[in-house]
């Protein structure tokens, strides 16, 4: 394994440590020894082609594989140094510190506000005045706030796809966590909001380490400062984004980006 | 190619299927109208004949209302035409109800003076307020005098009616009438159109607003549609939260495997047990084991007389929440498996607890489905009978569950139930006749009932479902 081409961070740059991480669905192996290191305040890209474990690996880190009957989960992983599978960690707090976005637009059934508001009440703020400043400021870090200022009690589901998807944004990072998880993030919208959640993947990378799945090449290019390049539950890659664009090392890596298969 | 023909062409289909629809429809709509017809017809006022008997048969004049025709074969063959003559007096000339042969009629005479009354006792009294022989200015004079005394009577508390009514019969004999007898009186051969339907709603009016009379063939059905109404809802307050919890339990927390299978199937074939068994059930189990215990522990001074140890309110309310506790699971269960998994996810993702998900995520989604529960809880509870019969229905209860004294909700009584009182009279009446149009009347009710319930949940189900739409669908 010691010959997968990957890269190394200084521990005080590295957001996410993860050793030799295995997971298996009911004895079917989903990903095999995955060894990385996810950059701080960086945007890392996770492609690959269906089933190739990129999903899976990015479940791994806050643990909603938890959920699934039948996972088994060997290895580490560790956040700033602290080990998270170990079975004392309470997932609640995991999950505050690493929010995640899926796939599809997953608004509450609620009103704009208490979708965003959703996670701080949880945490227990109910105070309206915090309330409104917490949602206004996730609202326009996701720049949806000019959209839906004047319809904040309006239900979350009257609005378009891609100002749903930014919603889902805004309802996770109004926790204000320390990673943000995007799963295929855009694979569901259209160009123009496909562009939207692009350039704010691009702003939020200041405040977040972000990791985003896809599986759509040129917005791994466009969006990443890594790349890691996952095939069949292995880790096959994983470098800087230009470099694995331009000058793949492993074989695999080059068919893959020139579309020789996946 | 070819366009498919025949079967294949799916119009015979679309036919059968549209046809089974019809054939549905046709049917409940017969349903109600023949419910409606014979049982409220019964209240509007009949109109009164004075009818003659051939004077071999010896039989005197009759006042009295046409029921039926009918033609009915004969022991030594041929047929014979007969009319079911409802001429009330079960008191003064008994039976209320007879078949008379049409060969043995001889006139049928419209008098305009002719009468029915109301009463307390005996069923209703038919007659004339006027002899039929007098002149005809003294018979109007007469009978305009007696009913404008009976109005100004009628006017009055009971107790305040003082003095008799002269009731004359179709033969001329005449009888007194204790005023304070009467309930309502009716002239229906002198009633305009306007009269009859205000009496015929006063009527309906009086049938679902009084207690009945007696055993119950005469006065109102009230407290057998208050029976019902408060059992139900006793019986939704106990089944809701109980089949919530245990569908909660079924779909979010146990692991989904053969066993919880196993469970599930379990609990949709009690939706299969035959309801009397549930009642011996709720005998056996809550009026003699739990009553029976309540009774030792807490009213042992009121022994050997048993207080929750007999059947009654409660225990009628709780076995029939364990009747429709299945169907509450499955409707709820359908209702929590088309939640998307996403919305799941997403609350899980943000830190909350499995508690808190279903809490503010998965109850209020689940909450449409939940009242699909309780309206087929409610329209399987209202209309069970014999599991009932064994855990507190009555025919006759003395008082309401419910009233003016500590502790208000009296849930060891026993109560009134309309599918009982139903039952009760087409099964146990004395007088077949004069109870068959209430069984009608009865049934219709039920039905009403139950829709109005069942209207109540689906409109707040609207509501709910249309508070946070999906303008896509």
């Amino acid at each position: 394994m010691n010959d997968t081409p990957t890269l190394a961070f200084d521990p005080a740059d590295t957001c996410l440590n993860v050793e030799q991480l295995s997971v298996s669905y009911d004895g079917k192996a989903a990903l095999r020894e995955v060894s990385l290191t996810v950059p701080r305040h960086r945007v890392t890209a996770f492609i690959g082609p269906s089933g190739c474990g990129k999903s899976t690996l990015l479940r791994s880190f806050n643990r909603m594989n938890d959920l699934i009957r039948g996972v088994e989960v060997t290895g580490q992983i560790q956040l700033f140094g602290e080990d998270i599978l170990a079975p004392a960690v309470d997932v609640t707090v995991l999950r505050r510190r690493i929010g995640m976005v899926f796939q599809q637009p997953n608004p509450f059934p609620m009103s704009v506000f208490d979708n965003v508001a959703y996670g701080l009440r949880l945490q227990g703020l109910s105070e309206q005045r915090t309330l409104e400043r917490e949602v206004e400021w996730a609202l326009r870090s996701a720049a949806l706030w000019d959209e839906v200022k004047d319809r904040l009690e309006a239900s979350a589901l009257t609005l378009s796809g891609g100002q749903q998807q930014r919603l889902v944004i805004a309802r996770a990072i109004a926790i204000r966590p320390e990673v943000l998880l995007l799963d295929e993030p855009a694979s569901a919208l259209d160009p123009i909001s496909t562009l939207k959640i692009e350039e704010l993947i691009g702003q939020l990378a200041e405040a977040y380490s972000i990791i985003v799945v896809t599986h759509n090449m040129q917005q791994a290019a466009r969006v990443s400062d890594y790349t890691a390049f996952l095939y069949l539950g292995e880790l096959v890659e994983f470098s800087a984004t230009d470099d694995l664009f331009t000058r793949p090392q492993a074989r695999q890596t080059e068919d893959y980006i020139t579309g020789r298969y996946g | 190619m070819k366009t498919p023909s025949g079967w294949r062409s799916g119009d015979g289909a679309l036919w059968l299927s549209t046809g089974a629809v019809t054939l549905t429809l046709l049917l409940t709509v017969t349903l109600l109208v023949l419910l409606g017809r014979v049982g409220f017809g019964h209240f509007w006022p009949e109109p009164l004949s004075t009818f003659t008997f051939d004077p071999a048969t010896g039989q005197a004049p009759v006042v009295a209302a046409l029921r039926e025709q009918s033609t009915f074969a004969l022991p030594e063959g041929g047929m014979e035409a007969r009319t079911l003559l409802r001429t009330g007096n079960r008191d003064a000339a008994p039976p209320d109800f007879r078949w008379v042969a049409d060969a043995r009629l001889h006139s049928v005479r419209f008098d305009p003076a002719a009468i029915e009354l109301e009463r307390r006792s005996w069923g209703p009294a038919l007659g004339l307020l006027a002899p039929p022989e007098a002149p005809a200015t003294d018979r109007a004079a007469l009978a305009a005098r007696q009913w404008a005394r009976l109005e100004g009577a009628l006017a009055l508390p009971p107790q305040a009616r003082l003095g008799t009514l002269t009731l004359y019969s179709a033969d001329g004999s005449a009888r007194p009438l204790a005023l304070a007898e009467v309930v309502r009186a009716w002239r229906p051969n002198a009633m305009d159109l306007r009269e009859k339907l205000s009496l015929y709603f006063s009527r309906i009016g009086a049938f679902i607003s009084e207690p009945p009379r007696e055993a119950n063939t005469e006065g109102g059905i009230f407290p057998a549609l208050f029976g019902t109404v408060l059992m139900v809802m006793l019986m939704t307050v106990v089944v809701t939260p109980i089949g919530v919890v245990a569908a909660l339990y079924l779909h979010e927390y146990a692991p989904q495997g053969p066993r919880t299978q196993m469970l599930r199937i379990a609990v949709n074939n009690l939706a299969g047990v035959p309801s009397i068994v549930y009642g011996v059930f709720g005998l056996g189990f809550f009026v003699y084991l739990v009553g029976g215990s309540l009774d030792r522990a807490f009213f042992a001074d009121a022994l050997p007389a048993p207080t929750f140890g007999t059947p009654g309110l409660l225990w009628a309310s709780l076995t029939l929440a364990l009747l429709t506790l299945p169907v509450m699971i499955v409707a709820t269960e359908e209702g929590l498996s088309r939640i998307p998994r996403q919305l799941r996810e997403a609350s899980l993702a943000l830190g909350a607890t499995r508690l808190e998900t279903i809490r503010h995520i998965i109850l209020p989604q689940a909450l449409p489905a939940v009242l699909t529960g309780v309206i087929l809880a409610v329209a399987r509870g209202a209309g069970e009978v014999a599991p009932l019969m064994l855990v507190g229905v009555v025919k006759l209860a003395p008082e309401l569950p419910l009233d003016s004294t500590f502790p208000f909700l009296h849930l060891d009584r026993q109560f009134m139930h309309l599918g009982f009182h139903i039952y009760d009279l087409a099964f146990q009446s004395p007088n077949v006749e004069a109870a068959r149009p209430l069984v009608y009347a009865s049934a219709l009710l039920l039905v009403l009932m139950i829709v109005l319930l069942n209207l109540g949940a689906v409109l707040l189900r609207a509501y709910l479902r249309g508070r946070h739409r999906d303008p896509l669908g």
